[in-house]
This record gives structure tokens, C-alpha cells and sequence, in this order.
């Protein structure tokens, strides 16, 4: 009955939802190894987009180097399975808890900074890690990075349904703990309240300090859960995962999909990434993909700004003016309420006269 | 030893400084975080090359077309992609991005990967205190001296210079003073773009130029106008001198210091922005940053 009323009436969750299903059914259509890669890679990825999207885009608290939170986790896992041979089920959360721990202090900077310069200050710690991992090379591996890594299962779509389960369960706490409707939570409201404005929030009595280091920690954490995953998965922890475009991509990512929104990241990523890899599969692919790739993120911009999927789900739903219940853009009247959700031509034409 | 730091700490300072002041010049009048200011510079690089050696140029008209390209390059990205989604100004940051990759994988594509060398604009080399320094060094120096003296000049005397300070300071009300913010804009996003091109056809010969030189420079150009405070455009030149240096030091005082030049002029803006956050030459305003 709760199913009816809530999901199957909204456009934009029977979207999410047929996509949730076929993830998981997603072994039973192709079990081409390869095709199989790119969607455990766009989960990852999505995952780490998300974390990204709950520190920036919830919070406001820009960060433009959260390769540092994915690559710290990737390196400190694949340390502790290298040195002291730990299981894979240990390796990758104590791998995201350092993850949370570099989240709170980096965190300590965004206490005095705010915006643009709390950007470049994030921008500025995997850079600096990862010339501490090129000087250090013989306990860091260097250019080459940490190798024989465990696998995360024995065959791949083991492996694949591992990587599935984590990511949807994570990005199901983040939904919940940034979701500012949330009865249980009121996380999601305060960490808004500070984005919009952190002043006020303030004067509110939010203590908005707390709110924001714990917001550093949660994306700290999941982006390193992110990183111990991908670094499990390819069996390598290497310095690319600190590099700054892998940074921005982050950000690319999540702005294509829309900003602020947690389902955004999750599309823009499972569009973005299997389109750059599967461009490489056609003649001239390898050279011009990113040719591609930026045109199409030029001209997305240009016409979406807030993200694809701000642009969908404004084309496909509609918000009552009355009761604010979400209805599907094709009703004529509000499924709660029954008012009108358009005027007619001739009402139009009215309220001109008035 | 002292000279080349001296030297070399000059050349890297003054070409960063200048590449610094293009940047915080677009970021305080239009308010656009432009990461493909260093994209130009590459992009100057390569039309030099271009220049020479498809088409057989001389090298200092070689120069002065590719930095006009460039120049005009960077107005027409403005009018398509800047000027329309201006509000949304992370969506801003990112299309500056795509438009740096744009850059760089043409670039890749017509002219591959591997570094390639342009000729020097002064050739010979001079012996002073015991090390030879290339004159095309001197020349580097001096000519991004001439070009900051150059911007000051146009800042500080000409009326152009005069509306760009205003709407630096305040949009609004250079707007409701009768200056065309708009057109001032575009203005700055023209100079902008030659500074960077300036700069870069003034250190290429000095380096091997390879597409993805744009990279490095683009962290130290962030964090000198961080250092310098974003916005004061003296701050962010200032601060160029002292990040160039800095990496100059680390590179040949510290064994394998190459590594670590660039953490270590970032390591510096950290601090800084820790112990005074609006930077070296910035005011604070406590309601912008809190």
C-alpha cells in the first residue's frame, strides 16, 4: 500500500527504482567480463560522487580534493593487507575510518575558511600527499604504487555483487542522513540550514562546527570505503588516486547529474563513465574520448546547469502548489488535493485581467 | 649555487606572478574561478610551435600571433560559455575545466605527447659568479617584468584600468555608476588570457612544452592568489615571487627535491591560510568568510 502510494506515483522514483533492479539483475543480461568491469567501476565511482555531493553539495563546504579522502583509504588499505595480511573485511573499513579521520582534519581548516577558499585549501592536500608518496617510494611503492593486492571475491561477479551491495547500502545512509524531510535524522535539515546560511544557522543555536567536521567524517568515510573497494577491485593502490584530476572528475561528475542531490552523482557517473569507456571501443575511440567527453560536459552545462537530473525530474514532475505533494507532470489535478496543477487558457487569461 | 636560486627563483617567480594577476584579475571582476587560465599558457606554448614549424614564421611574430589567438580564444569562450551560466558559479569552475581538457586533448591529438623543444628568443649564455646562465633566461625575466609593470600601468592610469578596479570592488554599484560591467568583463577576460599567453610564450623556450604542462603551474597559480589574498592582485604577484622561490629552494637544496615542489609552496599556502586566512595582502570581511 506504502509501495503504491509512494513510489509508484512519482516518476522520478520508478526511474530509480527500475535502475536498482536491473544493477541487480545486471549479471543475468550480459555476462561479457568486460561490460561487467566498467558497471563495478561506475558503482564505485558513484559511490565516491555521492560522498562528495554529501559534503558539497548538502553542506556547502566545497571540496576540490576529495581524491584525498578515496586514495588515503586505497593506500591504508592496501598497506594493512600487504604488512599484516588482514582479511578483506577488515582491511576496507579500517581503511574508511582513516578516511573519516583525514576528513576531520581537514575539516579543521573549513572552521576559519568558506567557499571558493576552502576549495583551493582541499585542493591543496593530495597534491602535497602525493609528493610525500613519490619521495618516500620504497615504503609508498611509488610511480608503481602498492600491487598484489587480495581480491574482493574469486570470480567476478561475486566480486560485482559485493561491490553492488556495499555501494547501495552506503549510498542509502547517505540518502537518509542528508534527506532533510527525514523524521528520524535532522542531520539533513541542519547540514542545509548551514549551506543556506551559516550565520543564521548559527544564531539558531545549530552548533555548526560539530555538524560540519561531522560532515567531513561521513564523506571522509564513504569516499574511503569508495577507495578501499576500487583499490581491492584492481588489486593496485597507485598514486593516480590522489592525482588532481581525479579530483575534479569527482566534481564533474556530480555537477552533470545535479548538485545536491544524491541521486544526481549516481546518474551522472553511470552515464558519464560508461560513455568515456565505451567510446573507446570504436576506431579512434583511445584518442578522442576526452575530446568527446568535454564537449558533451560544455554543452550539458550550457544547457542544464543544474545538473541532468534536475532538468529531467523538472520535466517529468510537478510539485502541487497547494499541498506540495509530488505528482507526475502528465496529471491534470493534484492526487492528494485535487487542485488544479495547471491553469487552463482561459484562467490564464483571467488572472491577466485581475 | 646562491646565483642560480637567485636567478631561477626569479624566472619561475615572475612568469607564476603574472599568470597569478591574469587569474585573480577574471576571478575578482567577473567573479569566474577560470582553471583553464593555465590552459592558455599551454595553448600560447603550442601555437608558437605550430607557427614555426608548419608554417615557417619567424619566432617573435610567431609570438605575438599565437598570444593574440590566444587572446581572442579566450574572449570567444567567454561569450559562449562564461557569459551564460554566470550564476551558477560552480557550474562556471566546471565547464572552465572541460574547456582545459578540450584544450589539452586537441592539443594531444595534433601534436602528440612527447616534449618538443622551442627555440630560445635570445640565444648564447653569459658566466656570472661561477654558473653560465642562458640569456634566454634574462629575457624571460625581463620581459614578464616589463609586463607586470605594463598591467600596473594600465590598472592604475587608464580609464580602462579605472572601471575594472570599481567593478572589482563592487558590481553594483559600478553598474549603477554607468560602468558596463558586462563589456568591462569581457575586457578582463581578454587581458586575462594574454597575460597567461604572454607568459606562456615567454618561458617556452625556457621548457620542454608538452600538453600537459598546464597542469603544475595551475596549482601554484592557486596558491599564490590563495597566499596573496583572492582578490588583491598585488597580494597574488607578491606572493607568485615567494611561491617561485620557495619551489626554486626545494629544488636545489633538498636531494630529490623535484618531487616535492609542489607540496612544498602548498604546505606554505596552508599555513598561512590557517594562521591568517584572508591571506597575505587580503582584507577580511567577517560576514564573506566567517
Amino acid at each position: 500500500m506504502w509501495f503504491r502510494k509512494s513510489v509508484l506515483v512519482i516518476p522520478g522514483r520508478v526511474i530509480a527504482l527500475l535502475f536498482g533492479i536491473t544493477l541487480l539483475l545486471f549479471p543475468l543480461i550480459t555476462a561479457d567480463e568486460a561490460i561487467l568491469r566498467i558497471v563495478t567501476f561506475a558503482a564505485i565511482f558513484s559511490l565516491y560522487a555521492v560522498s562528495w555531493d554529501t559534503l558539497s553539495g548538502y553542506t556547502g563546504q566545497l571540496s576540490l580534493g576529495h581524491a584525498l579522502f578515496f586514495g588515503v583509504a586505497a593506500y591504508a588499505s592496501a598497506l594493512l593487507d600487504l604488512h599484516f595480511e588482514l582479511s578483506v573485511w577488515l582491511t576496507i573499513p579500517i581503511g574508511s575510518c582513516v578516511g573519516a579521520l583525514i576528513g576531520l582534519i581537514v575539516g579543521l581548516p573549513a572552521l576559519r575558511l568558506r567557499g571558493i577558499y576552502l576549495g583551493l585549501v582541499t585542493l591543496a592536500f593530495p597534491i602535497i600527499l602525493s609528493g610525500i608518496i613519490f619521495y618516500f617510494s620504497d615504503f609508498t611503492g611509488g610511480e608503481a604504487g602498492l600491487y598484489g593486492l587480495s581480491r574482493l571475491a574469486e570470480d567476478k561477479v561475486t566480486a560485482y555483487y559485493i561491490v553492488i551491495a556495499i555501494v547501495m547500502c552506503s549510498i542509502f545512509i547517505m540518502f537518509k542522513f542528508t534527506d532533510a524531510k527525514s523524521r528520524i535524522l535532522r542531520t539533513g535539515l541542519l547540514l542545509r540550514a548551514i549551506r543556506e546560511d551559516e550565520m543564521t544557522a548559527r544564531a539558531s543555536g545549530i552548533d555548526t562546527i560539530k555538524y560540519k567536521l561531522l560532515a567531513f567524517a561521513i564523506s571522509g568515510f564513504f569516499a574511503g570505503i569508495a577507495g578501499g573497494l576500487y583499490a581491492h577491485y584492481i588489486r593496485v593502490a597507485g598514486p593516480s588516486t590522489l592525482e588532481l584530476i581525479f579530483s575534479i572528475q569527482v566534481v564533474l561528475w556530480a555537477i552533470f547529474g545535479g548538485m545536491g542531490t544524491i541521486y544526481g552523482p549516481v546518474a551522472g557517473v553511470f552515464i558519464l563513465y560508461p560513455l568515456t569507456e565505451i567510446i573507446r571501443f570504436y576506431p579512434h575511440g583511445e584518442e578522442v574520448r576526452f575530446i568527446l567527453l568535454s564537449l558533451i560536459l560544455i554543452l550539458s552545462l550550457l544547457f542544464m546547469p543544474e545538473g541532468i537530473t534536475v532538468w529531467v525530474r523538472d520535466k517529468i514532475e510537478q510539485e502541487c502548489t497547494r499541498c506540495k505533494v509530488i505528482n507526475a507532470a502528465t496529471r491534470r489535478t493534484c492526487r492528494a488535493c485535487r487542485a488544479p496543477m495547471y491553469l487552463t487558457k482561459k484562467e490564464n487569461a483571467n488572472q491577466g485581467k485581475e | 649555487m646562491f646565483v642560480s636560486i637567485l636567478i631561477n627563483g626569479l624566472v619561475s617567480g615572475a612568469v607564476y606572478a603574472i599568470l597569478a594577476i591574469g587569474f585573480s584579475l577574471i576571478f575578482g571582476v567577473a567573479k569566474i574561478m577560470n582553471m583553464a587560465h593555465t590552459a592558455f599558457y599551454m595553448l600560447t606554448a603550442f601555437l608558437i610551435l605550430g607557427a614555426i614549424t608548419f608554417l615557417d614564421v619567424p619566432l617573435p611574430l610567431a609570438a605575438i600571433a599565437s598570444i593574440i589567438v590566444a587572446g581572442l580564444l579566450g574572449v570567444v569562450c567567454y561569450k559562449l560559455c562564461f557569459d551564460r551560466i554566470k550564476v551558477h558559479e560552480t557550474a562556471v569552475m566546471i565547464i572552465s575545466v572541460a574547456i582545459a581538457m578540450l584544450f589539452e586533448e586537441t592539443i594531444l591529438l595534433t601534436f602528440g605527447a612527447q616534449y618538443q623543444r622551442i627555440p630560445p628568443f635570445v640565444e648564447g649564455y653569459f658566466e656570472l659568479g661561477g654558473v653560465s646562465i642562458l640569456n634566454q633566461h634574462f629575457f624571460t625575466a625581463g620581459a614578464s617584468i616589463a609586463t607586470l609593470v605594463g598591467v600596473w600601468l594600465l590598472l592604475s592610469k587608464t580609464k580602462l584600468g579605472m572601471s575594472i578596479r570599481a567593478v572589482d570592488q563592487d558590481r553594483e554599484i559600478a553598474n549603477v555608476m554607468g560602468i558596463n560591467v558586462t563589456k568591462t568583463s569581457m575586457q578582463v577576460m581578454g587581458i586575462s588570457v594574454i597575460l597567461a599567453g604572454v607568459a606562456g610564450a615567454v618561458t617556452a623556450p625556457t621548457i620542454m612544452v608538452n600538453p600537459l604542462m598546464w597542469t603544475n603551474p595551475l596549482v601554484i597559480v592557486l596558491s599564490a592568489v590563495v597566499l596573496g589574498g583572492l582578490g588583491s592582485i598585488k597580494g597574488s604577484a607578491i606572493a607568485a615571487f615567494i611561491l617561485g622561490y620557495a619551489e626554486t629552494l626545494v629544488v636545489f637544496l633538498v636531494p630529490d627535491g623535484s618531487f616535492l615542489r609542489g607540496a612544498v609552496s602548498l604546505i606554505a599556502m596552508v599555513l598561512v591560510l590557517l594562521i591568517r586566512p584572508e591571506g597575505l595582502f587580503g582584507v577580511a570581511f567577517e560576514e564573506e568568510r566567517l
